[in-house]
């Protein structure tokens, strides 16, 4: 017996080591990135209502949409399918969609902000897997966040064209 | 192809909202929609395929999806201009992936003529 007797058991390892640290590192890197901006623009307000306060106020409208995509690493699927088999919660894949819809939510915050706004409103939230696979497919999420965004129309030019 | 969401160089206003603040609704000019079928570029698949292994944001996946959202806006834009709308409004988005390695953006709202 040598070890080339034991390679497919020394990839697995290998990928399952390597998705285990890497993956690790990327998350906790990916959420105090997250936590830092969520600071950062917490100053512009997102709501999921409908009805935007001072609704009687001309505003000036922008739909801002933001979006991400997050891949799972090789570790998360597979402890992912040994889930599957006893049933449960799946804890490495809800970090993974809390991960991706935060972001969408911060970079819909971003768009508002790079173009004046403070104020989100109807803000609708929608995940899909884009890969389409349950078998074969590479498991990853979409998280797209939308809205509009609302400011006073400027005095400054009181007859805009609508 | 310009920013469609760019109320300034399109001069239309698109919103989620169903009434926007301050704005009376002419007439209403029935529903408006855009989509696109887009496919994953092999390449970009394989190098995605190496960032499952390690986990992260799949850039190229993302860049994607936003590309093929402004391509079906764009196309939701060119239907409410050309039956003579000045906004969409209750603007929503979904996504079918169709096989594997395909999704279809759709965009849909109500075209208006807003006062």
């Amino acid at each position: 017996m040598s070890w080339v007797d034991y390679l497919d058991w020394i990839v697995f390892l290998t990928l399952l080591a390597v998705g285990y640290f890497a993956g690790r590192a990327a998350e906790s890197r990916h959420f105090a990135s997250i936590r830092k901006r969520e600071k950062e623009l917490a100053k512009v307000l997102a709501f999921a209502t409908k009805y935007p306060p001072a609704a009687h106020l001309p505003q000036q409208v922008r739909l801002v949409s933001g979006s991400a995509v997050v891949g799972s690493d090789y570790f998360k699927q597979f402890v992912a399918s040994l889930r599957t088999l006893i049933g449960g919660r799946m804890k490495s894949y809800e970090s993974l969609l809390d991960r991706a819809r935060r972001e969408a939510i911060l970079r819909m915050k971003e768009e508002a902000r790079r173009h004046g706004y403070r104020l989100v409103v109807n803000v609708k939230i929608e995940s899909s897997n884009i890969t389409g696979g349950n078998r074969g497919g590479l498991p990853a999420v979409e998280a797209f966040a939308y809205g509009t965004a609302l400011k006073p129309v400027a005095p400054a030019e009181p007859d805009r064209a609508v | 192809m310009s920013n469609p969401f760019d109320e300034k160089s399109t001069g239309l206003t698109i919103s989620n909202l169903e009434i926007l603040p301050g704005k009376r609704v002419k007439s209403h000019l029935g529903v408006v929609q855009g989509s696109t079928v887009r496919a994953k570029h092999a390449g970009k698949d394989i190098l995605a395929g190496l960032k499952n292994i390690v986990g992260g944001e799949l850039k190229g996946y993302t860049e994607l999806l936003q590309e093929a959202r402004e391509e079906a806006t764009e196309r939701m834009v060119q239907q409410a201009k050309s039956v003579g709308a000045n906004a969409i409004l209750n603007v929503r988005y979904t996504t079918t992936s169709i096989t594997m390695g395909a999704a279809e953006i759709l965009a849909y709202g109500t075209a208006v003529i807003l006062e």
